[in-house]
């Protein structure tokens, strides 16, 4: 069990590394993107504001901190 | 060659080429300070598991419905490219130390020489060298891996990928001295500005997106990412000169 837990524990650090709110947020933004796509509205645009705004997030929280 | 494959060959160049001079220092300082043979026996191992892993899950990733493959390919690297670009603009704009490979092999050399030692055939080498290679190595077979599927070019982006090894081992056997004059902070911010870029690109389009111009949008998203990332630089060098100093200090 022990083996299991830190191969979760090695995986969620690989993938979410030191802020696991921009790997959730992405997983949202291409959420919408896909809901977007469905309607007649472009939906090109979601990702790349998304990636924006996770990314000046992140900074501002990690300024924050030093 | 098309413009996504340059893009696709030079972005795992610079991925391989960072990763491969941090894993070289962590060798260089066992293999100076230790046993060579002991050393280069974790290098060969770790490069055996890292080839086995990409032969073993390039042919299952690329047999993915394309837009399966474009969505979950898209959302790791974006996930990956903005790890790195954080990082890389947190050192860029003097928040984060910077990546110095002549400490980090002061370090690992002075824990390989207080480490005890034995005749013969040296585990703490191994072990120390095995584990750089393949700590490093992993984040680059997982971009080899989803760059090149995606695009059904995993023998490019390998190649890439064993052409960067193939300089930095050429440069490291030259100096024999950890690369240090090696722009490893810019690359890996070049490193995350592509990742970024691709995984925006492919997240979008596998979601049911059309960019404007197909792939040429990809000509507006990177230059873009890349002004917007040495914005917020700006804005949080500044930001720190006008933060007032802590109490107490001088």
């Amino acid at each position: 069990m022990s083996v299991l837990a830190a191969l979760a524990r090695g995986i969620w650090d690989f993938v979410a590394g030191d802020d696991w709110r921009v790997a959730l947020g992405v997983a949202c933004a291409i959420a919408v993107t896909a809901l977007v796509a469905t309607s007649t509205v472009a939906a090109w645009w979601v990702l790349p504001l998304a990636v924006v705004a996770l990314l000046a997030d992140s900074l501002r929280r990690a300024a924050r901190g030093c | 060659m098309s413009g996504t494959e340059i893009g696709l060959a030079v972005s795992v160049f610079l991925a391989c080429a960072v990763e491969a001079v941090e894993a070289l220092t962590i060798v260089l300082a066992v293999g100076t300070t230790r046993s060579w043979s002991s050393a280069l026996s974790g290098v060969a191992a770790a490069t055996a598991l890292l080839a086995a892993l990409v032969a073993a899950l390039g042919p299952a990733l690329t047999s993915l419905p394309i837009d399966v493959l474009r969505v979950a390919v898209g959302g790791l690297l974006l996930v990956f490219g903005l790890q790195w670009l954080r990082k890389a603009i947190l050192r860029a704009a003097g928040l984060k130390a910077r990546h110095d490979e002549a400490a980090l092999f002061a370090e690992e050399a002075d824990a390989a020489r207080r480490a005890g030692r034995p005749a013969g055939f040296d585990p703490y080498s191994f072990t120390v060298a095995c584990k750089g290679v393949l700590l490093e190595g992993l984040e680059v077979a997982f971009i080899v891996l989803t760059f090149g599927a995606n695009q059904h070019r995993i023998p490019l982006a390998a190649a890439a990928a064993a052409a960067a090894i193939v300089l930095v081992v050429i440069a490291g056997v030259a100096v024999r001295a950890p690369l240090a004059r090696v722009p490893e902070n810019t690359m890996k911010f070049a490193v995350g500005v592509m990742l970024s870029s691709f995984g925006t690109f492919w997240g979008a389009e596998g979601a049911g997106a059309s960019w404007p111009g197909n792939d040429a949008a990809l000509l507006v998203i990177i230059p873009a990412l890349l002004a917007i990332s040495l914005a917020l630089v700006a804005l949080i060098r500044r930001a720190s000169a006008l933060a007032p100093a802590p109490v107490g200090t001088p």
